[in-house]
């Protein structure tokens, strides 16, 4: 006996366009994508649905022959939440499925109606799955997107100051996970060569937690700056964060510290033979510019 | 381990950006229990650590946070729970500079200084249960 699947296989092609009117009908967004597009997708998903093997069944989309369609459906997914399309929208593409399939199975069984309920039930159900996985697979999409923002987010965010001539600060402010860490670190290397620096000022006043993940960061940028001939100078560590560092057994006895960024950037001045010395003439306190000595 | 469990939170502990929040929380609840700054510090710390630990050691597990009560006094509990490798020498594990990965091996040894109590339990190819308090 014929059932519903086996009807979609014979109908492909009218389905195919049945389909892609209904898509039309509801929500379209010509913007985002083109009819081409849309096209080859919907009879990508079609083929599958039609080529899954014998044993697959309606009620079971989480067996291995199911995999595919789930994959492809998946990939079609974050793409369109890449691509800006709404939840509803991306949902939709596969609801719009239900109507010529339900028409399918009413010429087929007009004249039973406990299997025609039975079969409808079965194809209303397998394409709310298909749905819901599409939504999963949107909100991973957008998820990703997410991630991405933050990344680029944490590039622009990593500002290397030159103070002064051979001197760079690098104003350390959050949360330093490990990605993070890693492009601040370097794009701290890069400003050292790029200026040809001969100091680097790391300032972790805006960290809230320097555990070793934090330390082992910050002594290898240390030493590679080293490699580089440039010295670094952590400043801003707050009494808090002194005792926890000891507390966890990091030794940063041959690391030059100091509790403010000015006193870094006065000691760096001075190593680099230049003092701040106060305008006598003037009333405030005036950096009469660093001084070559 | 002493004490009465007053409330508690579970977090997983699945990648690197739930070890960010283990940190963010642990902090709300030592701000909660008014601890001072300094010992927030110590505790958020030590969670940062045995998060991290629990990702990268044991593959990833759950943070029980509870707030403890002992007669007069109130502390914060953390309890980290993995179902991976182990370890196999506690006390290897313990002492500072061991790292069995890249490590700077003062992860586990800092976290109990870091604390007042700190409890290792550990089957090789069962998991690992780190819980540790400490009180105001
Ligand atoms: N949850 C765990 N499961 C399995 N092994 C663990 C676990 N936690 C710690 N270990 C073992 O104990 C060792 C020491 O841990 P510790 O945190 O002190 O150092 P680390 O994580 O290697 O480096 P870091 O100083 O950066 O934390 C680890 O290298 C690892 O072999
Ligand atoms: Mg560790």
């Amino acid at each position: 006996m014929a059932n519903v699947l086996d009807v979609v296989r014979r109908n492909q092609e009218s389905l195919l366009q049945e389909w892609l009117e209904g898509i039309k009908g509801g929500i379209r967004r010509r913007d985002l994508i083109d009819d081409r597009e849309l096209k080859s997708q919907a009879a990508e998903v079609l083929t599958m649905i039609c080529d899954a093997p014998g044993e697959a069944a309606l009620d079971n989309l989480n067996s291995p022959p199911w995999q595919p369609l789930k994959d492809l459906l998946a990939s079609l997914s974050t793409t369109r939440a890449v691509q800006g399309f709404t939840p509803s929208e991306t949902a939709m593409f596969i609801l719009s499925l239900k109507g010529p399939i339900f028409g399918l199975a009413l010429k087929l069984h007009k004249n039973d109606v406990d299997l025609l309920f039975s079969e409808i039930t079965a194809v209303d159900d397998f394409i709310d799955k298909l749905a819901l996985h599409t939504t999963d697979s949107y909100i991973h999409g957008r998820d990703q997107v997410i991630v991405r923002q933050q990344e680029e987010m944490l590039e622009l965010s990593t500002p290397v100051v030159t103070l002064w001539d051979g001197i760079v600060a690098l104003p350390l402010i959050g949360t330093l996970d490990s990605a993070r860490t890693q492009i601040v670190m370097e794009s701290l290397l890069q400003a050292i060569v790029q200026t040809n620096s001969r100091f680097a000022i790391i300032d972790i006043t805006g960290v809230p937690t320097v555990d070793t993940l934090v330390a082992q960061h910050l002594l290898k940028t240390i030493t590679a700056a080293r490699l580089m001939g440039a010295e670094c100078i952590i400043s801003g560590i707050r009494p808090q964060i002194a005792q926890t560092i000891v507390h966890l057994g990091i030794n940063l006895e041959d690391v030059i510290t100091k509790a403010k960024l000015s006193d870094a950037f006065r000691l760096a001045l001075e190593r680099s033979g230049r003092s701040v010395t106060r305008n006598s003439k003037s009333n405030g306190p005036v950096l009469s510019g660093a001084r070559e000595q | 381990m002493t004490g009465i469990v007053n409330k508690t939170e579970m977090l997983p502990i699945k990648d690197s950006s739930d070890v960010v929040f283990v940190r963010q929380r642990v902090r709300v609840w030592t701000t909660q229990l008014k601890f001072s700054l300094v010992e927030q510090t110590k505790v958020v710390t030590a969670a940062s650590e045995l998060g991290r630990n629990t990702l990268e050691h044991g593959g990833g597990g759950e943070l029980e946070i509870s707030e403890v009560v002992d007669g007069i006094r109130k502390g914060l509990r953390l309890k980290f729970s993995d179902k991976g490798p182990g370890i196999p020498d506690i006390k290897l594990a313990l002492s500072d500079g061991y790292t069995s990965k890249q490590g700077m091996g003062l992860g586990l040894g800092g976290s109990k200084r870091l604390m007042n109590e700190f409890e290792i339990e550990s089957t090789p190819g069962q998991g690992t249960t780190i819980t540790v308090t400490r009180w105001k």
